[in-house]
């Protein structure tokens, strides 16, 4: 394999090529739309439907290469390709991975498939422009993952976010307006707090260096010689703009509204990838561009309490929600929660977690937001209390259900489990308050899973709308599509070293690279006292 | 599958020792075979288009799906046998059979390597979660303590397997059933063969997945899904313990496999905060996972599931895996004084408690339930007086008479529930109020089932004696000259608190005594109270049902023989204490002062002694003091009162926890942080309280919801063009 991908120069081309690849297919699909304006709309449906898998599975396959020709070990950006795009002010194209970077990028690419599929017969109206605007915000959610230049990084973490906000406003249900402008505001609030920071950040790189440069190793190197003037601030708007994506408490509460809202693809890929944009944004840009900031005690432990009041709070109110989309989006905050505590907790146990929560928290909730598309395209209802007994008329649905929400409560040998465990156990010996109050969210966890899982699947079948689905369990496409994240929540269950060989490296120098910071800090302050 | 090169060393890794993994592999097979079966008949998927218009299900779906069944809320139901049913009846017990066959073979050739066999088999499998400082393998441990459990749990297990066949081949669930069945064993090997505390984890939540599974099997009644679903939620709490105490091993010792663990505790101060702390946890998960009190109130209502789930997990498996894990952790508890007296107390406290409500239930699943508490109170009590080998054999002699008072209980309820069938009738067929007089129309099962009650009461040479006796033994031995008699419990001297659980575990086994007399009186004795045309019907189960029972009655009755104490052992002695000597020897020697206990000869007879009256009294008072021929039908009885009352409400505690926990969990969750804090305060305030740039936004926004792509297009290309600008021009 490695020797296939060397010889087609795999890793010279291949990173551009993910990125342009969905915006031919954008392309493609306008023109096509062009040319067929006369079809109807269940033509139309078919055919930007098909054309959106080809180019998602084209992509798919394209990627995983990746997992071969990626070197994970070394501490060299791979696959990396820099081009000049704005020299005057030191802005460059410039793209490369970690192995952090790698798991976040095969993520998105092998999910998009299924968000395809998952809206193939949900979807009916304005099919071209819907399945364009998903292929627009893959390019959009892979450049923030690939982005080595600040600029470049900030320009794709808007062009996801005017998608998702067109998706969530247009094909979404009732209060659409409202989630979408909530979305919308929320996160551009962040992200224009992140642009002032990035500027700044080029203003003191080239007041130090002389020459315009926003090139992210520039600021790396830069941060390593001790805090930028004015890096509290900085860190700070860096931190709010993803603090609002992941989300934290208590700025979470866009996301019940965005999830409710969305179609099912909406909310799948919201949940899968873009909140772990905001994860992504701490471990590769908050943390390590200010970590005497991020590690100083008082922020820190700002942070934890947040997470874990996140952790909680997200699983208290899951509880309590009637709607099961809205109980997801709570479960949501409970679960990003413990990959915020596993990055602050800054050990490698604990971070190594909260990058498998990341991944199996996109597949878990994936799962559920498609599981939940599938009974709502049947029954058109989200409310548990309209279901009950599904069990004995759709038997595959509801093993497929089960096994998603025995993933999502993280019972051993789920995927679930390992990340939850590896970060509180990584926490435990630095915070260990901390993540003791976290660990009680695995009983709640269980509650409000279960019981939301008894309410659509056990208890008796009295409703003649859920007796009426006798003979509609899932179908092909279907089961299909759930087959491969149902796989991975078993075999990350069973068998995560693979994946967490890959982020190994990347997560051990990170927590290298804060803590020498940090202790050279604590010499300088000391020293200083000492003078 | 490779192994480890470093167990190559040991006695065992030339043996079929080193195929145990195989032990566990087959009942994973046998899940997936009859999951298979059971999907294979279930799936029809659905059509193409999901949201498309369709007609009502067609009648050609319905076949196998009537899993409703009638309101009566016994257990045996017969609604069409599932199509695969045969294959299933080969497969699930089959795979059982072959393991325990497997077992006896390892169990063998363990005794064939003799006195050789001191440290524990260790077969490394595959990394699990190797990151950073953290090591997990997947790796199995072989020594004298999982030899036993693996042995009652594939032994036991057979058994109840086949007995199942017989019970649920009617049910339309069938292949479902074996893949739970299956499933479970799996997950209970995996739970005693792991070779560290998160292997045994995997198990410990394994099983417990598969209760909630099997508790809920029918699942079209609310109440049997609401007892699975409580039933996984309370063992959580258990569970959040042994996380921590996984945390608190891992952060100070450093390890997490038992061998790691073992080394690291030589470090730990003897009776410390931490190791106490460490065993506390560990000990909070096991009254989970164990039915103990604070948690046990999940076990009673688990009486949902079929019975013979009742008796293999409910009962002899995994209800036990707490006394094995405080067994399996006895170095770390004979380091903690104060945490062994909490067990020991605890244990006595349930024990005597469960027994009270026991006394005074009429479902006769649900007296065998409490009975189960009680009993598992005891083991405790064993393992907390740091006498593993006592609390490890009274978990075995009550597997085999629990089991067969549970799969008795089963024929029983099958025997009422056919003759209701045969004549239409919608009577409670597990309220011993509607039975009566059964031992004239089962007579094997009542004699088997007095086997079990006498083992179960104390009465020698029952097994049940010896077990109990040789823990209320070893709580008197300890009263002196012990590191739990030196150490104080909340203030109180050890001594006292001994004491204390001695006397809780005597008055308990007169309870025991008593209540189980009570069952056997009014379920096979006195007038019958099933019905004139039902009684035409009452007739014993079939031998695949039957056959289960006889041998367990021979186990229930003999078992003893495997301990017997060394007053009267002569040179049969003590097996199991000598077998489990190198895993638990070293601690129970650490408690006992480094010389084994010493009790006179005097003292030992007029200890049986007083257990024997106890026992014999117990069942005394209930023979004469009890007339089941006052008893009516439940259709006829009057409203309890008074005490009785409260003992049949199991002392209120289920409303008690509802109020106190339950309830306020859901209600500031709802007003307070839903509604106040979230919708309220963050969303009302913070939020909409932006409301004009909201607004202006929002106007924004409906103006770009044109839905024509030409607009879309031209603003993302304006707000890139305006950002390059931005750039290019300053």
């Amino acid at each position: 394999m490695h020797a296939f991908l060397d010889g087609i120069g795999y890793n010279g081309w291949i990173l551009p090529v993910l990125l342009l690849f969905p915006l031919l297919g954008a392309l493609v699909l306008v023109a096509d739309a062009r040319r067929f304006s006369t079809g109807t709309a269940v033509e139309a449906m078919g055919r930007s439907r098909s054309i959106a898998l080809w180019v998602c599975l084209a992509e798919a396959l394209l990627s995983l290469g990746l997992w071969w020709s990626v070197d994970v070990s070394s501490a060299a950006w791979q696959a990396a390709v820099t081009l000049p795009w704005i020299p005057q002010w030191g802005v460059r194209f410039a793209v490369g991975l970690d192995g952090i970077a790698l798991m976040l990028v095969l993520l998105t690419t092998c999910l998009m498939p299924l968000a395809v599929l998952g809206s193939w017969t949900s979807i009916r109206e304005r099919t071209h422009s819907f399945y364009a605007l998903l292929l627009v915000l893959t390019t959009g959610m892979l450049g923030v993952f690939m982005a080595l230049d600040l600029v470049l990084f900030y320009v794709m973490w808007e062009v996801m976010l005017i998608p998702m906000y067109l998706i969530i406003g247009i094909w979404g249900g009732q209060r659409r307006l409202y989630a979408s402008v909530k979305f919308f505001l929320y996160t551009m609030v962040g992200s224009l707090l992140m642009l002032v920071a990035i500027i700044w950040i080029g203003m003191v790189v080239r007041r130090v260096t002389g020459a315009p440069d926003f090139s992210y190793d520039t600021a790396l190197q830069l941060a390593r010689l001790g805090p930028i003037p004015g890096a509290f601030w900085a860190f700070l708007a860096f931190a709010l703009a993803f603090a609002v994506k992941v989300p934290m408490w208590p700025f979470h509460t866009w996301l019940p509204d965005a999830h409710v809202e969305a179609p099912t693809a909406g909310s799948v890929i919201l949940a899968a990838i873009m909140l772990k944009m905001g994860t992504f944004g701490f471990v590769r840009f908050a943390v390590p561009l200010f970590p005497e900031i991020a590690m100083a005690p008082a922020v820190r432990s700002v942070f934890l309490a947040l997470a874990v009041i996140g952790i909680v709070y997200g699983a208290l109110v899951a509880l309590v929600q009637p709607d099961f989309k809205k109980l997801v989006a709570y479960s949501s905050v409970s679960h990003l929660g413990f990959v915020m505590l596993g990055i602050f907790a800054m050990t490698v146990e604990a971070m190594q977690g909260a990058l498998m929560v990341t991944i199996s928290h996109g597949i878990s909730t994936g799962a559920l937001f498609l599981l939940i598309g599938m009974i709502y395209e049947r029954r058109h209802t989200r409310l548990l209390a309209d279901y009950g007994g599904l069990a004995s008329v759709m038997p595959l649905f509801a093993v497929a259900l089960t096994i998603v929400a025995l993933s999502s409560i993280g019972v051993p040998g789920t995927n679930g489990f390992v990340g939850e465990f590896l970060v509180l156990i990584g926490s435990f010996p630095t915070q260990p308050w901390y993540a003791v109050v976290a660990a009680t969210s695995v009983i709640i966890a269980a509650a409000y899973l279960l019981w939301a899982v008894q309410r659509i699947l056990y208890n008796p079948l009295t409703n003649p709308e859920n007796q009426a689905l006798r003979g509609r369990d899932l179908n092909w496409r279907e089961l299909g599509l759930l087959a491969p994240l149902l796989l991975a929540i078993v075999w990350l269950g069973v068998y995560p070293k693979p994946v967490l060989q890959k982020t190994e490296a990347a997560a051990s120098r990170l927590v290298q690279q804060v803590e020498s910071a940090r202790m050279s800090q604590q010499r300088a302050q000391t020293g200083g006292g000492a003078r | 599958m490779h192994t480890d090169l470093s167990a190559s060393g040991h006695p065992l890794s030339d043996t079929v020792a080193a195929l145990a993994w195989l032990i566990l592999l087959l009942p994973l097979l046998g899940f997936v075979a009859n999951g298979l079966l059971s999907l294979t008949a279930a799936a029809h998927p659905g059509p193409a288009d999901p949201s498309a218009d369709h007609g009502h299900g067609d009648a050609s779906h319905g076949h196998a799906h009537t899993i409703g069944h009638a309101a009566d809320h016994d257990d045996a139901h017969h609604a069409g046998r599932h199509p695969a049913a045969k294959w299933v009846s080969l497969i699930g017990p089959g795979v059982l059979a072959v393991a325990f066959g497997f077992a006896l073979v390892t169990f063998l050739a363990m005794r064939g390597a003799g006195e050789a066999i001191h440290a524990p088999y260790v077969l490394t499998l595959f990394d699990w979660i190797p990151t950073g400082a953290l090591q997990i393998p997947v790796a199995l441990q072989l020594d004298q303590l999982s030899m036993v459990m693996v042995l009652i749990i594939t032994g036991i297990g057979t058994l109840i397997h086949l007995f199942s066949v017989g019970y649920m081949q009617d049910d339309p669930g069938y292949p479902r059933y074996f893949a739970y069945l299956n499933l479970f064993v799996f997950f209970m090997l995996l739970l005693v063969l792991g070779a560290s505390y998160p292997l045994m984890f995997i198990g410990w939540e394994g099983v417990g997945l598969c209760s909630y599974l099997l508790i809920g099997f029918w699942f079209s009644e609310e109440a049997n899904a609401n007892a699975g679903k409580k039933a996984f939620i309370v063992n959580r709490i258990g569970d959040f313990g042994f996380l921590v105490a996984m945390f608190l091993l891992f952060a100070n010792l450093g390890s997490l496999s038992y061998t790691g663990v073992a080394a690291g505790a030589a470090g730990l101060e003897m009776g410390g905060a931490l190791v106490t702390t460490i065993c506390l946890f560990l000990f909070l998960g096991a009254t989970g996972k164990s039915a103990q009190i604070p948690l046990y109130v999940w076990l009673p209502d688990a009486m949902a599931g079929p019975t013979p789930v009742s008796a293999l997990i409910h009962a002899a498996t995994m209800v036990t895996a707490g006394v094995y894990m405080i067994a399996r952790s006895a170095t770390l508890f004979s380091l903690a004084p104060a945490a062994q007296l909490t067990v020991a107390v605890v244990g006595a406290l349930t024990a005597v408690f469960a027994a009270t409500i026991g006394l005074k239930q009429w479902d006769i699943k649900k007296v065998l339930a409490y009975s189960t508490v009680s009993q598992l109170g005891y083991m405790f009590v064993g393992v907390g007086v740091g006498a593993y080998t006592a609390g490890v054999f009274h978990l075995m002699t009550h597997a085999f008479f629990k089991a067969l008072l549970f799969l008795g209980s089963g024929s029983v309820i099958y025997a009422m529930h056919q003759a209701y069938h045969a004549t239409h009738a919608h009577a409670d067929a597990q309220d011993m109020r509607n039975m009566g007089g059964l031992r004239r129309y089962m007579p094997i099962t009542s004699s088997l089932m007095w086997i079990a009650t006498l083992a179960i009461a104390g009465i020698p040479p029952f097994s049940g004696f010896f077990s109990k006796d040789e823990i209320l033994a070893a709580v008197f031995a300890r009263t002196h000259h012990s590191t739990l008699a030196e150490a104080t419990w909340l203030g109180i001297p050890g001594s006292v608190v001994l004491y204390g659980v001695y006397a809780l575990g005597l008055a308990a086994a007169l309870m025991t005594a008593v209540y189980m007399t009570r069952m056997m009186l009014y379920t096979f004795h006195g007038p019958n109270r099933t019905g004139p045309a039902e009684q035409g019907h009452l007739r014993e189960a079939p031998w695949i049902m039957t056959g289960p029972l006889v041998v367990l009655g021979v186990l229930s009755a003999v078992g003893g023989f495997l301990n017997l104490p060394a007053l009267f052992g002569g040179g049969m002695s003590e097996i199991l204490h000598h077998w489990l000597e190198p895993v638990v020897g070293e601690g129970t020697l650490r408690v006992t002062l480094g010389e084994a206990a010493h009790l006179s000869h005097a003292t030992e007879y007029a200890l049986i002694g007083t257990a024997v009256a106890i026992a014999v009294i117990g069942i005394a008072v209930a023979w004469t003091r009890l007339k089941p021929a006052a008893l009516v039908p439940v259709s006829e009885s009057p409203a309890e009162q008074g005490l009785a009352r409260t003992l049949l409400n199991k002392w209120y505690v289920d409303e008690a926890y509802d109020r106190v926990v339950v309830q306020p969990t859901l209600g500031v969750s709802r007003t307070v942080l839903w509604k106040g804090l979230d919708t309220g305060i963050i969303d009302g305030l913070f939020v909409n309280g932006a409301g004009f740039l909201a607004r202006g936004l929002g106007w924004l926004g409906s103006q770009l919801q044109t839905g024509r792509v030409g607009t879309y297009a031209w603003v993302l290309v304006l707000g890139a063009v305006a950002v390059l600008a931005g750039f290019s021009f300053r």
